[in-house]
Formats: C-alpha cells, structure tokens, sequence
C-alpha cells in the first residue's frame, strides 16, 4: 500500500514576478487521503493546481521542477496536458456545475465530450457516479433538471460526481466545503473515506479538524514553503516543527 | 440614531425612489407613445393588400408594399449572413483568446471605430466596392452595407456576454481533461448563449432602420426584385420616399411601413426566443 502515484520533486511555481512555491519535494501514496493545511495564500491551491497542469492557464504563470505521476514526468515537453487532466479529476472551491446542462448532463459531459457516445455506457457511468457521490438517492428523480437547481452541497457532490465519471486515478480537491453549512461538510467527508477505496486524494483545507478526520497524511504549507510532511497523526499530536505547532494550535494563522 | 438623521435618510430614499419611478415612467411614456402614434396613423392603411399588392403608380389609390416588405426581408438575411458570423467568432476570439494579446487590442479598437463610422459612408463604401464594380444598384450591394455594420456590435456584444461566464466554469472544464475548442464550444458559449442572440436580435433591429445606406446600395423598385442582383424596395426607403411625397394616401401608407417593419422586428425576437427556451427544454 504504499506505491507512490506522484513524486514531487524542486516544485517552484511563480505568478510572474511572485514566487509562489519554493522547492516543494515530496511523494503521493495510492489510495491515502492527502490533505494540504496552511494559511491563506500559503501556495495550497496553486500546488495541486500544478498537479493537474492546471496552474499554467493563468496568464503569466509559470513552473519549473518535476513532477511524476506513475513515473511519467507530467511537465515533459511531449506531453499534453489534456491527457494528463483526463487522468485526475478535480473538485472546485465553489461549486461549479455547468449552468445551461441538466444533472444527467454534468455527470456524462466528461465523458461525452471525450467521445463516449453509447447511451447504455453514458446510463450505466452516470449512475455509478451519482452513486459514489452518494447523490443518487436524492437526485435520481430530478435527472433532467438543472444541475444549478440543487442545493449547494447537492451542488458539490454533483462535481464530484462529474470529475470521477471519467474515472480518474487521482481526485485533488480545492477546498471544497469551504462555501459549504457543517451537515453538508460532514456528508462529503464520509464520501471522501468512501472514494478513498478507490481513488488516491489530495484535498486542500483550511479546516483543521477536517484534516485531522479525514487525512492519512499532511503536509503544512507556509508561504510558499513545505514546512512538514508527515502522518496525520504525528502532525496533529507531535509536530516535528515549531511554526507547524504554532498553526494547528492556533497561534497564527 | 438620531431624529435629525433618520429624517434626512428618509426624505432621500423618498426623493431617490421618485426620480428612479419618474425616469422609469419617462422611458416607458416615450416608448409606448410612439408605438401608439405609428399604430394609430399606420392601421388605417394596413390592408390585405399592403402585404400582398406592389405600390400603385402616382395618383391612384391603394395599392401595398409587398415588393419592400419581402426586400427588407431578404436584405436583412443577407446582411445576418455577413454581419453574424464574422460578429460571433471575432467577439469568441476577442473573449476566449484576445483577452491581454495586441491582436486583440487592435480588433477591439477596430470595432469600435467601425461603429462610429455613420451609416451613410458606409453606404458609400458598399456603393464603390459592389455597385461601381456591377454597374448597377442591388440587393447584395444593400446587404453588403448592412451586413459590414452589423459587425461591430455583433463582435462586441458576443465578446462580453462570453466574458460573462466566470473562468471557475471554464477550469471545471479543462480539468475534465477537454480540449480547449471543446471548452469554449460545448461549455463556454452553450452558457453565454443567450446573452449572445439576445445582443445579435438587438443588432439586427438597429440596421433593420438604416435607411441612408440603402439609398444608393439596394437603392428602391417600384416591382419585385427578382434574384439578389436587381435593385430592390426595402421598407426604410419606402417610408422615406412616402413620407416626403405630397399625397395623403402615400403618408398612410408610411405609416403602415413603419409599424410593419416594426413587427418584423418584434417577430424575429420573439422567434429567437421560442427557439431558445425550446432547445432549453429539450
């Protein structure tokens, strides 16, 4: 249980002139939960938003270093970044489903706009996905309405089940209960040690409890720098680091 | 709080709701005040035969405006097959790949120097580079002239209505591991699409009352245009030729051209409509 699915390595990021990320090295193990804690503006987002080369699409931005996912260096000069956000999903710190697309449609886009044409397939991966989002239930009556008529948590079980309908290896999610009430919170939490069977995670949080529940590993961010990595358990109990001590107990931040 | 201040609070929200209901009010008068005095001077002349009729010589009465009305039609699909789609894909590029680049600097600028060029000189454009060519006035000449001022708005409405769409749509479209034509086609304009017909419906009435530039484009026929190479009456030139001739008849009719070509304009909007909320549903 313990094959790494991405190796970080010399991860610097910059907005321009800003260094965002200064050397960022470290190593994602299959099927853990990894969560991300550190105050705002600390290079949380824009991390995970390197994993998915998603960070390169603000103008201006740039990364050096390597990243591996399953060996392959996901920066190489002949690779597409297409095919590398086809293979991890993502989950937004607002809800975002597709405005003008039904429920049924947000889940099957991925597919659909990947070239799944069967309704039969498109029928079956929908539900599948509905079902681990645990949203199934609530929303299986309502397929044909619009995706932004659920609630806000509805909301965000329905983008979670829209990036693992194409069937991820990866689920990096930005904060995602952070626009959301406590009940809501705690459904997608449950959801996430259920997708944990299946789908190795990164989740960004401001919220220490939350990584302390749901989290076999964290890594503590501190402007721009990787202060620790470590189990959950030995951050949150004996942390190696004083400025970790200092954030989890509440003396900044 | 004290007395002196929820008073004077109160008398502003008092006087600023006023002024917002007077201008309100204002819009609406003038709006509705000059549909009333077109329908009230136009319905008397508006016949059978002003939709099915050609316009009768000088003197006699009667007659309709048949010819212009189909002209008008035919100008404006001509000018919508022009103006539409370079208008809609400069005003895609502009939102989804000119946002900071000099390209789109100078096609922004373009634009809106093309929409205070007066219509007039357009028609003299269109006039040296279609009629002079042909030796002749034409419907395509006219379309040409309309289509080329349909463009400036076309682009920017289309520009901004996308620029509308917040980029969290958009990276939740990427990170589904979509192509960027994908993104933009499928999601981006799916969800400004409405904004974007709306802007062109709004286009397409602002030229659909150019009279100046169809002067010497499209210039008039007192009988059917046939094809798109003949001269051809469209309803603008004919309310400005009826309404400077001396005889009553001729004025109503006017009138009755005004108000026409006022439901061509609504029905087209509404049929925009319908057919929008329909794709929504299906």
């Amino acid at each position: 249980m313990t094959k790494p699915v991405y190796v970080i390595e010399k991860l610097n990021a910059w907005f321009g002139e800003r260094h965002v990320l200064k050397d960022i090295t470290l190593t994602i193990v299959l099927q853990q939960v990894t969560a991300l804690i550190g105050p705002s503006g600390c290079g949380k987002s824009t991390f995970i938003r390197c994993l998915n080369r998603l960070h390169e699409v603000v103008p201006g931005a740039k990364v050096t270093g390597t990243i591996l996912l399953d060996g392959e260096d996901i920066y190489g000069p002949t690779v597409d970044p297409v095919v590398i956000r086809r293979r991890v999903g993502m989950v937004f710190q607002k809800p975002n489903p597709f405005p003008t697309m039904s429920v049924y449609d947000n889940v099957a886009a991925g597919l659909r706009l990947n070239g799944v044409r069967r309704r039969a397939i498109l029928d079956e991966r929908v539900e599948r996905a509905l079902k681990q989002a645990a949203l199934w239930d609530e929303v299986k009556d309502v397929l044909n309405k619009s995706g932004s008529s659920l609630s806000g948590g509805q909301q965000q079980r329905l983008c979670i089940a829209r990036a693992i309908a194409i069937e991820p290896e990866v689920l990096l999610l930005d904060e995602p209960c952070s626009a959301l009430d406590p009940i809501a919170t705690a459904r997608i939490e449950e959801l996430l040690l259920e997708l944990k069977k299946s789908y190795t995670i990164l989740i960004v949080t401001h919220n220490m409890q939350q990584a302390a529940r749901v989290s076999d590993v964290t890594g503590f961010f501190l402007l721009g720098e990787l202060i620790e990595f470590n189990e959950t358990r030995q951050i949150f109990t004996n942390p190696k680091d004083r400025r970790t001590e200092d954030y989890i107990t509440g003396r900044f931040g | 709080m004290t007395r002196g201040l929820l008073i004077r609070r109160r008398i502003s929200n008092v006087l600023m709701l006023s002024l917002t209901g007077v201008c309100t009010a204002l819009v609406l008068g003038v709006l509705f005040f000059i549909l009333g005095y077109i329908t009230y001077h136009g319905i008397s002349a508006l016949d059978w035969d002003f939709f099915t009729q050609l316009p009768k010589p000088v003197g006699e009465s009667g007659g309709g405006m048949a010819n212009a009305i189909v002209g008008t039609v035919k100008l404006l699909a001509l000018a919508s097959l022009i103006g539409v789609p370079i208008g809609f894909l400069g005003g895609v590029y502009l939102s989804e790949y000119g946002r900071k680049t000099t390209a789109g600097f100078l096609i922004r600028y373009a634009a809106d120097i093309l929409n205070g060029i007066p219509s007039i000189v357009m028609g003299i454009f269109a006039y040296t580079i279609v009629v002079l060519p042909m030796g002749h006035f034409s419907t395509v000449a006219g379309g040409v002239a309309l289509g080329i001022m349909m463009i400036p708005i076309a682009v920017r409405s289309t520009e901004e209505f996308l620029k509308l769409v917040p980029d969290s749509i958009r990276e939740a479209a990427l990170a589904l591991g979509l192509t960027e034509w994908k993104v933009v086609s499928f999601v981006v304009i799916p969800t400004a699409f409405r904004g974007i017909v709306t802007g062109i419906m709004l286009d397409l009435a602002r030229v659909s009352g150019e009279t100046a530039p169809l002067l010497f484009t499209a210039f008039s026929n007192r009988f059917w245009s046939r094809g798109w190479l003949e001269p051809t009456a469209s309803l603008p030139v004919m309310i400005y030729t009826y309404a400077v001739a001396p005889y009553d008849d001729w004025h109503r009719q006017a009138w009755a051209a005004g108000m026409v070509l006022l439901l061509l304009v609504l029905g087209a909007n509404l049929l925009s409509r319908l057919i929008l909320r329909r794709q929504l549903k299906g």
